[in-house]
């Protein structure tokens, strides 16, 4: 920019820069206004917030006292002397990789078969959509611990059939389930993504693949599911991290210790164990970056692999 | 599920007639035989509310014997301090969160889809970045700040962020709805002597409505459910929220008053359910439109 130098000139520089600036004011002051309680937010809320929880990380805090600097020894004790953290990663990643991919599949499934133009299809969505809308309550927490109770709905119903079922909540075996079945049954949301993705593929490409002779279920692997990998991308993304973050099911069906046997200990129910109940805020930020490092690791490795199976047209 | 053979039956484009009926009636028969298992929870938390105590336990039907509202009346004052409180609080946090983002997203969005400045890309990148951020890597340093501001035990702490534009996904929703709107507009207005701000209000927020509109019943929605945030920084019962007092009543009483339980559990749905009942085309769209590029 010519600004530096004309301010290096001399005497009146001052006014020169004022009006340089002033230059700049009437070019870019209007946005910058506008983005002025977002910049705070920025600034106040996470990037200052996120350099804080980095050196946190390295020191011991319990909120009272000042932190004191203790080095690498909070991740050298998570990967080498906390049995709960990696019990903890095991539940979380069983989780991910379970409720994830399901949901998916049930949430396409639904979406192809609305897809055909069915009758009441509107009627159908809202139907399939209402349990995203509630699930992340309290209340469906509350109902989910009941249902798969001992003496639950669940059970209620496999008595009809004569099947004693177990305590599916109280018994390590099945009580992650639950929470993946909870998961699941929210599929309304990814679902509504991909109607509207098959909204877009266009019909002629189907008349013509039909006119070839292609079979519907090879037109589904030829055209649609090609051609939609970019919603099934986003919806991958989306719904990876919400599993990382997912906390109030595990917290309300175990009560907030993520028993039976630590069976559904989250790790962000982990975190919040650490932080908010012993005040091992050191800690406890190492675990938030580990978790920031997974995600951005799994985010990345997403994006970088997408080039090879994710259809971009344009 | 069960939709397997729909898919296999349909080959080619001779497909007979009364295929394609078998077809469509299988379809529907699959669908909402996934729809009542979907909603059969929901139904039977509903009906179990109405029911005597000593029925909920005993019966997987979704029609009580006889219908009483009792347990709404005991859950309402099951614990020291009454849901009316709840709800309040609830519903106080709720709209402010709600005016916090309509108001601060849409400046921030306003900026990044029609205003021109340097770094406006930078900026971009930084706003979508932060959309992929858990929350747990800001979340102690906001606590200690916020505790050092001595705001812990108010409702500021899950307010004010709302008015910095802290969920990034609604600028993003409204940057995709603003690029939507003709140039030609602002240019005309410009033209007319009218400024930046004039046009944000006079012209970007009435043709936004539908988006304006899709945040506010998201954000009520999201803030009414939120869980985590209440637990952390109010610890007062007369703060508390409808969902802390609901996970206080599930402690506190244990086992002893499923109905009262449930009857709470139940209204508190019922604000999101009305949401779900008036605007569901609105955030149908709202959601689908997120999914999509532009």
């Amino acid at each position: 920019m010519a600004v530096a130098h004309e301010t290096t000139t001399g005497i009146d520089a001052a006014p020169r820069q004022q009006s340089a600036f002033s230059r700049f004011w009437q070019q870019n002051g209007a946005g910058y206004m506008f983005l002025l309680p977002w910049l705070i937010g920025f600034f106040g809320l996470t990037l200052g917030p996120m350099v804080s929880s980095l050196y946190l990380s390295f020191t011991d805090f319990d909120l009272l006292t000042s932190p004191d600097w203790v080095g690498a020894s909070n991740y050298v004790r998570m990967f080498t002397a906390d049995p709960k953290f990696s019990t903890s990663m095991r539940v979380t990643m069983f989780f991910v990789i379970f409720s994830v991919p399901l949901k998916l599949a049930f949430a396409l499934g639904v979406a192809l078969l609305l897809n055909r133009g069915m009758k009441g299809l509107p009627l159908y969505r809202a139907l399939f959509y209402l349990p995203s809308l509630l699930g992340a309550s309290v209340a469906i927490a509350i109902l989910w611990r009941q249902i798969f109770a001992g003496d639950g709905l669940v059970n209620k119903v496999l008595a009809l059939f004569g099947i004693v079922g177990p305590s599916w909540i109280s018994n390590p075996n099945y009580s992650l389930w639950t929470l993946i079945i909870l998961s699941i049954w929210q599929f309304g949301s990814p679902m509504i993504i991909f109607l509207a993705g098959l909204r877009q593929i266009p019909q002629d490409m189907y008349e013509a693949a039909s006119l070839d002779g292609a079979s519907k279920w090879r037109q589904f692997w030829k055209i649609t599911l090609p051609l939609l990998t970019p919603v099934v991308f986003f919806n991958a993304i989306i719904q990876t991290i919400e599993a990382f973050k997912s906390f109030t099911p595990a917290f309300i069906i175990s009560g907030g210790t993520g028993n039976p046997i630590n069976s559904t200990l989250f790790y962000t129910l982990y975190l919040y164990q650490e932080a908010f109940g012993f005040f091992r805020m050191g800690y406890a930020s190492a675990l938030a970056w580990v978790l920031l490092a997974l995600v951005a690791f799994f985010t990345a490795f997403s994006f970088l692999t997408s080039k090879y199976w994710v259809h971009y047209d344009d | 599920m069960t939709d397997a053979p729909a898919k296999m039956t349909v080959v080619t484009g001779e497909t007979p007639l009364w295929r394609k009926r078998l077809v469509s009636v299988l379809s529907h028969v699959a669908l909402l035989a996934a729809s009542i298992l979907m909603l059969y929870p929901l139904l039977w938390m509903l009906s179990a509310s109405f029911r005597p105590e000593t029925e909920i336990f005993t019966s997987a039907s979704i029609w009580p014997s006889e219908w009483s509202i009792d347990a709404y009346f005991r859950g309402w004052n099951g614990l020291r301090t009454s849901f009316s409180v709840f709800f309040k609080n609830s519903f106080i946090i709720a709209f402010l969160a709600v005016a916090g983002n309509v108001l601060a997203c849409s400046l921030a969005a306003y900026a990044f889809a029609r205003l021109e400045f340097k770094g406006r890309k930078f900026w971009f990148a930084l706003m979508l970045m932060t959309l992929m951020l858990p929350y747990q890597v800001t979340l102690i340093p906001q606590y200690v700040l916020f505790r050092q501001l001595g705001w812990v035990d108010t409702i500021l702490p899950l307010v004010v962020p709302k008015f910095l534009a802290s969920d990034a996904f609604f600028i993003f929703l409204m940057v995709q709805f603003f690029r939507g709107i003709p140039k030609e507009l602002d240019e005309a207005a410009m033209m007319d002597g009218a400024g930046a701000w004039r046009i944000y209000w006079k012209i970007i927020l009435p043709l936004s409505t539908p988006v304006l509109a899709t945040a506010a019943i998201f954000t009520f929605i999201w803030t009414w459910d939120d869980f985590f945030g209440p637990l952390i920084y109010l610890n007062r019962m007369a703060d508390y929220t409808v969902m802390l007092g609901l996970r206080t009543f599930t402690d506190s009483t244990g086992t002893s008053d499923y109905g009262g339980l449930f009857a709470m559990s139940v209204l508190s749905l019922v604000p999101i359910f009305l949401f779900f009942l008036f605007f569901q085309r609105l955030l149908i769209e709202g959601i689908a439109t997120t999914g999509m590029k532009r």
